[in-house]
This record gives C-alpha cells, sequence and structure tokens, in this order.
C-alpha cells in the first residue's frame, strides 16, 4: 500500500504496569535519516528493540517493506536487514576490528573468507579504519570502536541502520569522529534512524526530527520548524535545553 | 612409579568426567528453565557439601548395601568426578556469565541464531575466563585424589606407604611423593599458562599491548 521502507504503526508496549510506548506511529523512506530525541526512560531504546524484533509490541505493526516484521517466524533473516549501532558498542572483545566487520558475513551470510575479508576492508576504510584491521577492540579508542561497530553493521548491507546513541558513552572530543561518519553515509543516502542527544547533528543531518515524550511522539517534522518553530511548548524547552548542554559535542 | 601413573589416571579421567557433566550442567544452569536451574543447583549444593571422602564411602561401601557394587578404581572416578561437576559447572557458568549480554544483542543484531551466537562469540570468550580456574581445579583434584588411598586404590600415596611397610624410610618417602606432586602441579600450571599465553587477546590483560 506504500512506499515506505520501514513504517511503525500505533504501537503499544508495556513491562508490567510500566506503560512505556503508547501508539507511536511514524514512517521512513529509503535514503532518509530520521533522529528520535527525547527525554532518558522515555521509550526511545524500546522503540529501536521492538524494531529490531527482540521485543514483541503488545498493540500496533511494524512493516520493513511488506513484511509484517511484529509477526513474522523469520526473525534472524529479517534482522540481516536491519543494522544495530550499540550505544556500548558491543564489539566481540576476542575479534580484530576486521573478524568483527567478517563474521556476520562469514556466519551468517555464509559468505567465503576472502570475499569477506575484502568486504570488511572496504567498509573499515569507509570509515575511515583500514589501518587499524587487526587491531582488538581493547587498542582501539572509544570512538574507534564505535566506527568499528558502524562498519560491521553496513558489511551485512541493510537496508536500514538503528542508532541507540552511538555517541553518549564517549568523551566529547571522541563524537565528532563517529559523528562525521554518519554524516557521510547519511549524505551517501544510507537509511537511518538516530537516536541521539547531539542536536546540532540532529538539526544539520536529520531529513526529520521525532521528538518523544512519555511513550508518545509530541511533535515530528523538519528539524528547522522544530528547532525555531515548534507547535508544542515542550519541544522547545527540551531542544533549547539540549542545544545549550551539548553544544560543545557538536563540530 | 606404577603409582603416579594411577593419581594420573585417576585425575584426567574424574576431570574428564567432571567436565562432560559440568559443561551440561552450566548451559542448564544459565540458559535452562526454572525446574533444570533448581535440580542443578541443589545438585551442586549437595556435592560442594559433603567431603569428598563421604562421597567416596557412600559409593563404595554404602551402594553394596542397595545390590550396588562398584570397583574400587570406579568409585573413586565417581567420587572425584562427581564432585567435580559440580564444580566445574559453576567455573562454566561464571565463564559463560562473564562474557556480558550485549555480546549476545550484538551477535543476534547481525542476523546470528542463538546457538550461532553461542559458538562463536560467547564461547571463544567464556573459554577464556574459564582457563584460570579450571586449572585450578585440575590441581585440586589431582591433590584429592590421594583420598582414594582410603578404599585401597594403589596411587601414589598408596604406593609410596608400601614402600615404608617395606623397611623405606618415611620421611624419604614421603617427601618423594610431596615432591611427585609438586611436579605434577607445576606442570598443570605450566601448561595453563601456555594456553593463557595463546589465547591471550592483545589489548587485556597486563601484557596487553602490541
Ligand atoms: N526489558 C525491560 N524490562 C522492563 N522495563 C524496561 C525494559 N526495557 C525498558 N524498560 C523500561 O522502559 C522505559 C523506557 O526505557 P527506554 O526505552 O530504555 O528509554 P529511553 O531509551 O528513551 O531512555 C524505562 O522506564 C525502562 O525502565
Ligand atoms: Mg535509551
Amino acid at each position: 500500500m506504500s512506499k515506505h521502507l520501514l513504517r511503525v504503526e500505533n504501537i503499544y508496549k508495556s513491562f508490567g504496569d510500566n506503560d512505556v510506548l503508547r501508539g507511536i506511529s511514524f514512517h521512513l523512506d529509503k535514503g532518509e535519516t530520521k533522529v528520535i530525541v527525547g527525554p532518558s526512560g522515555t521509550g526511545k531504546s524500546t522503540i529501536l528493540s521492538l524494531i529490531n524484533m527482540l521485543v514483541p509490541p503488545d498493540k500496533g505493526h511494524i512493516y520493513l517493506e511488506d513484511i509484517d516484521i511484529t509477526r513474522t517466524r523469520d526473525v534472524h533473516k529479517i534482522r540481516q536487514n536491519i543494522g544495530f549501532v550499540f550505544q556500548d558498542f558491543g564489539l566481540f572483545n576476542h575479534l580484530t576490528a576486521k573478524g568483527n566487520v567478517m563474521i556476520g558475513l562469514t556466519k551468517v551470510k555464509k559468505m567465503g573468507k576472502k570475499e569477506a575479508e575484502e568486504i570488511a576492508m572496504e567498509e573499515l576504510r569507509r570509515v575511515g579504519l583500514e589501518n587499524f584491521a587487526d587491531q582488538y577492540p581493547a587498542q582501539l579508542s572509544g570512538g574507534q570502536k564505535q566506527r568499528v561497530g558502524i562498519a560491521r553493521a553496513l558489511a551485512m548491507r541493510p537496508k536500514l541502520i538503528l542508532f541507540d546513541e552511538p555517541t553518549s558513552a564517549l568523551d566529547p572530543e571522541l563524537t565528532g569522529e563517529v559523528l562525521n561518519v554518519m554524516r557521510k553515509l547519511a549524505t551517501e543516502g544510507m537509511t537511518m534512524l538516530i537516536v541521539t542527544h547531539e542536536m546540532g547533528f540532529a538539526r544539520t543531518v536529520a531529513d526529520e526530527l521525532i521528538f518523544m515524550e512519555d511513550g508518545v511522539i509530541l511533535e515530528q517534522g523538519l528539524p528547522e520548524k522544530l528547532f525555531t518553530n515548534p507547535e508544542h511548548p515542550r519541544t522547545r524547552e527540551f531542544l533549547f535545553k539540549l542545544t545549550d548542554l551539548y553544544n560543545e559535542g557538536e563540530r | 612409579m606404577e603409582g603416579t601413573l594411577v593419581t594420573i589416571k585417576l585425575a584426567s579421567i574424574s576431570l574428564l568426567l567432571g567436565f562432560c557433566l559440568g559443561l551440561p550442567m552450566a548451559f542448564g544452569q544459565v540458559y535452562g528453565n526454572k525446574v533444570i536451574r533448581g535440580i542443578i543447583s541443589v545438585y551442586e549444593r549437595i556435592a560442594r557439601s559433603i567431603p569428598l571422602l563421604v562421597i567416596l564411602f557412600l559409593i563404595f561401601y554404602g551402594l553394596p548395601a542397595v545390590g550396588i557394587r562398584i570397583p574400587a578404581f570406579t568409585s573413586s572416578i565417581l567420587a572425584l568426578g562427581l564432585r567435580g561437576a559440580a564444580y566445574q559447572s559453576q567455573i562454566y557458568r561464571g565463564a559463560i556469565q562473564s562474557v556480558s549480554g550485549s555480546q549476545m544483542r550484538a551477535a543476534l543484531s547481525l542476523g546470528m541464531n542463538r546457538l550461532t551466537a553461542f559458538i562463536y562469540v560467547i564461547l571463544p570468550q567464556a573459554v577464556r575466563a574459564a582457563i584460570p580456574p579450571i586449572g585450578n581445579e585440575a590441581a585440586i583434584v589431582l591433590k584429592d585424589t590421594s583420598t582414594v588411598y582410603a578404599i585401597g586404590v594403589s596411587e601414589l600415596l598408596r604406593q609410596g606407604h608400601y614402600f615404608i611397610s617395606t623397611g623405606s624410610d618415611p620421611m624419604t618417602i614421603y617427601l618423594a611423593v610431596a615432591f611427585i606432586y609438586l611436579v605434577m602441579t607445576i606442570f598443570i600450571k605450566g601448561l595453563l599458562a601456555l594456553f593463557e599465553r595463546k589465547y591471550r587477546i592483545p589489548g587485556i590483560g597486563i601484557e596487553g599491548e602490541s
């Protein structure tokens, strides 16, 4: 019925008597970058977990192209199409940077070692880490680790990538290198759904901004509109506060 | 010395038995349901609370009362192995749990199923975490094989005893026995260090930087 790559329709989710999501709807087109912002504990990570099929919704549907991924049984198959970049990187500590990028190709896509290696190197180059291919996670800086995490997601050639506060665990001087990689991906036409507190990034890179609070979307639209002329007073309050707070992090 | 060989046999077979039982028990503890977890933890509690000698006597002297007769050597293996399983299970469980949950999550996000993720992501890291405590356990089991002396298995200690009863100087013999245990323990430690070096992940640990 539609051309949207991802369609989130009226999602409800509770944990016990904690109603975390209360009717979330939005969509994402191919090549689009959307940024979700909102106070912590609002359910942003929960949305990403739902899209990644780590938890089922209580109500509502999520469609990836034409497949209702809340009803599918091919969980592992569909997850290959959805990249995930974690706040804590989630790198496999016993593998080199290259090994981390390769493992999904060899063990999930059953690709030959040589081909996987080529793709891994290509993706590491894309995030500027071709010279760190043989380093282990413990030998990398936080920013480098996260770039490996992005390369690992990219190597699977996903239809979209989810980012859950990819720079929140980083020292301020390291956020820039990660944001720059993400910015580059956006211009290259990667489809991305990003949860972040980096307002400068959100404002300049997002095609659309989603402002969430207490399990509902209060407002979504062009970043410029939300930043300069929001409909909801809470949007203004939140965005202004964070912009001040995080001004220095973004460059 | 034959006794040394018997001791080595006792230690290695019972360690193997402990491994074969302990690893599935660890799986059950980590991934099993409530019932399985309950049963295993009761077993662990019991096996770790009874002195080895009592377990040994139960098997060797107790079971014949209900018509089960097990030779001394096999009884020894059973006692050491059944108790060892409880300790090894704990070691593997700790090792698996030491690999953080975010690793499993990351593996799933790549499209791996749980088994693949376990084999290629969790296990390689858990094995590394398990090496030092397993070396420890091996040394303990090795030394505890001397307990089976009590039911007449002629392992190292009993053989030493035999030499004394035929006229050798007790001090000399017991020192020799002690020395042999020491050598074997040092050998285990060396083996362990070798494994640790081989599987060391660069960047982690004291001599980490490369
Ligand atoms: N697996 C879970 N079990 C129970 N409660 C959860 C779980 N995941 C999230 N929550 C709760 O849901 C709420 C929203 O969490 P989250 O989605 O992480 O928020 P955000 O990412 O916006 O900070 C929080 O109150 C959190 O405690
Ligand atoms: Mg969160």
